[in-house]
């Protein structure tokens, strides 16, 4: 498949797909034309479902055989049963929605496990951006202006992290990744452009981490 | 390749009671079933509409057919006329073999389950234990939500469109007009005008009153806007009038009275709460509204796919934008094509991979 592309080794949906276990059920929040769940039911075999707002990037999805809801997220998850999915996937979306914790909950509600990917905004760049300017810091990362940005939260690595703890949410998987987004990435879907030609990670995430990916799960039930 | 058939079948065992017999389905067939009979989709035609779905002339002729979204190299399709019809199926214009007559209004009241009883009846002499899926809009959205509340097993997906699991207040008041239209033409004479003239102008009026609520008002201001016909005649008046006489042709008044009673008292909620009805129901739903249909708005079909979701069941769901209204459901061939070729392709892929 043209849109799988190995870089530093690993290909953009096998960071995903490292975390997803074979023959489980997904849900895809925010999932555009579905390509990732396409991936995962033809690679790994899963019980996959969507949710997207635009009515365009719907019908794609659902003319690619995957079963997509048109709805709005925040909203669409609390019409699924509880413990209806093994895992929630959100990527790049948690800094757009209007109550994140709510939307987190409902995720770990309706799923075993939970995957978040996010912008971190505690990335050096943005401090940096941030300190020099002195206005509202816009970077490769958050290349909006104030008044026309998608993004209405700004959480960090360390933010997740001390939600997660309050919550008692325990942290299964943490993969932190820095490096530039290819260029001519107009065929990838938005999940996999947001994760695509960066590598992994490993020291300072909150400092040198420009995307996060966070595998959670509910520590306060056994599953 | 398309076959025109009937059959006949010596009774059928309606909800309210009384037991019809004998019962003729007219049907048509596009397409060849495979081998192993999975391959076949029932077509659910809407209020007016009869078996002749494909094929020149066929109310979804541009969506069945070799390469179209019901693709005949692939699917074998059928469509039967409903009961309580006019066009080949048991109605009330049938005769009554007891008097030698016309039933008229002595035809016993009919439901949405009944039609799709019959409709099983004819899939199971056809020898197919399952159908890959059963589709329709309007009027036959609401079949083919029958048929996956009744029959769950036998029905791989379910893609009612522009469908509602119960008519609102405003939908049941459109048939009342209509109904109230045919039955205050003497010509219709308590429903006893067979052989003679029939109620065609209370037919005509109930029509142009339906076709009102098929369009929208951008769809009309774009086809008629306040464009004259004549001096003393304004365009749109000219169209509803002609597609009113041109009805009365094809449809019998005693049947819209009896096809919109059964429209209107369909109420899947009658039989417990949508979620409770959909529980453990491993059949797909593809659920298409229109942002413009004011007569089947999108809340009616988010009704149904909210009870899916609530149940964890299979259910994809898009509210196709167009301008068209109710009409829609015919008129948008794109976008629907690109939905239910890809939505079908991959049901068929599951149904074989289980089968």
């Amino acid at each position: 498949m043209k849109i799988i592309r190995e870089i530093y080794g690993r290909s953009d949906y096998a960071i995903i797909g490292a975390l997803v276990e074979a023959r489980t059920r997904v849900l895809d929040l925010g999932c555009g034309e579905g390509e990732l769940l396409a991936w995962l039911k033809e690679n790994k075999a899963v019980d996959g479902r969507g949710v997207e707002l635009t009515g365009a990037r719907v019908q794609r999805a659902i003319a690619r055989g995957v079963s997509v809801y048109q709805g709005d997220l925040e909203s669409a998850l609390d019409d699924y049963p509880d413990r209806a999915f093994d895992y929630v996937i959100l990527s790049q979306t948690l800094q757009e929605t209007r109550d994140p914790r709510r939307v987190l909950r409902g995720m770990l509600r309706i799923g075993r496990r939970a995957i978040v990917a996010f912008p971190n905004f505690g990335h050096w760049r943005v401090r940096l951006a941030h300190l020099w300017t002195g206005r509202a810091p816009k970077t490769g990362l958050f290349p909006y202006d104030w008044y026309d940005s998608p993004n209405i939260h700004f959480l960090t690595v360390l933010d997740f992290e001390a939600l997660a703890q309050k919550e008692n949410w325990r942290v299964e998987h943490r993969i932190f990744l820095a490096g530039r987004r290819q260029e001519n990435a107009m065929l990838n879907p938005p999940v996999l452009i947001f994760l695509a030609g960066r590598r992994q990670v490993r020291l300072l995430p909150n400092l040198m981490g420009e995307v996060a990916v966070f595998l959670v799960s509910n520590g306060a039930v056994k599953s | 390749m398309m076959t025109e058939a009937s059959t006949t079948f010596e009774k059928l065992d309606l909800d309210c009671g009384v037991a019809l017999s004998p019962v003729e389905v007219a049907y048509e067939t596009y397409g060849a079933l495979n081998a192993e009979k999975t391959n076949a989709i029932l077509v659910l035609h809407a209020f007016s509409g009869d078996a002749h779905a494909g094929g020149e002339g066929g109310w979804w002729e541009n969506m069945i057919g070799p390469g179209k979204a019901f693709d005949t190299h692939q699917y074998f399709v059928i469509c039967s006329n409903v009961l309580g019809g006019c066009r080949g199926t048991t109605g009330p214009s049938s005769i009554n073999p007891e008097t030698g007559c016309p039933w008229a209004m002595s035809f016993p009241a009919i439901t949405i389950a009944d039609m799709v009883r019959l409709q099983k009846m004819l899939i199971d002499q056809l020898g197919i234990a399952r159908l890959l899926a059963v589709v329709g809009g309007s009027m036959g959205g609401m079949q083919a939500l029958e048929w996956a509340v009744t029959y769950p097993e036998q029905v791989a997906a379910a893609l009612p469109i522009a469908a509602t699991a119960r008519h609102s207040a405003q939908q049941i008041a459109f048939n009342e007009v209509g109904r109230q239209a045919i039955m205050a033409d003497p010509d219709w004479n308590g429903g006893n005008y067979y052989g003679g003239k029939p109620p065609a102008r209370g037919l005509a009026v109930a029509r142009m009153v339906g076709h009102i609520t098929y369009m929208s008002d951008q769809s009309m201001r774009e086809k008629f806007g306040r464009r004259l016909r004549a001096p003393d005649q304004f365009e749109v008046e000219s169209y509803l009038q002609y597609r009113g006489s041109k009805f009365v042709d094809r449809f019998d008044a005693n049947s819209y009275l009896y096809i919109t009673r059964a429209m209107d008292s369909f109420d899947l909620t009658q039989r417990g709460a949508l979620p409770s009805l959909f529980e453990g129901i491993r059949t797909r739903f593809l659920v298409i509204s229109f942002t413009s249909d004011w007569l089947y708005p999108s809340y009616q079909s988010l009704e149904i796919v909210s009870a899916l979701r609530s149940r964890n069941c299979d259910v994809a769901y898009c509210n196709l934008t167009s301008h068209y209204g109710h009409d829609a459901f015919l008129v948008e061939v794109e976008e629907q094509t690109e939905l239910l070729r890809g939505f079908l392709a991959s049901t068929f892929r599951e149904a074989s991979r289980k089968a």
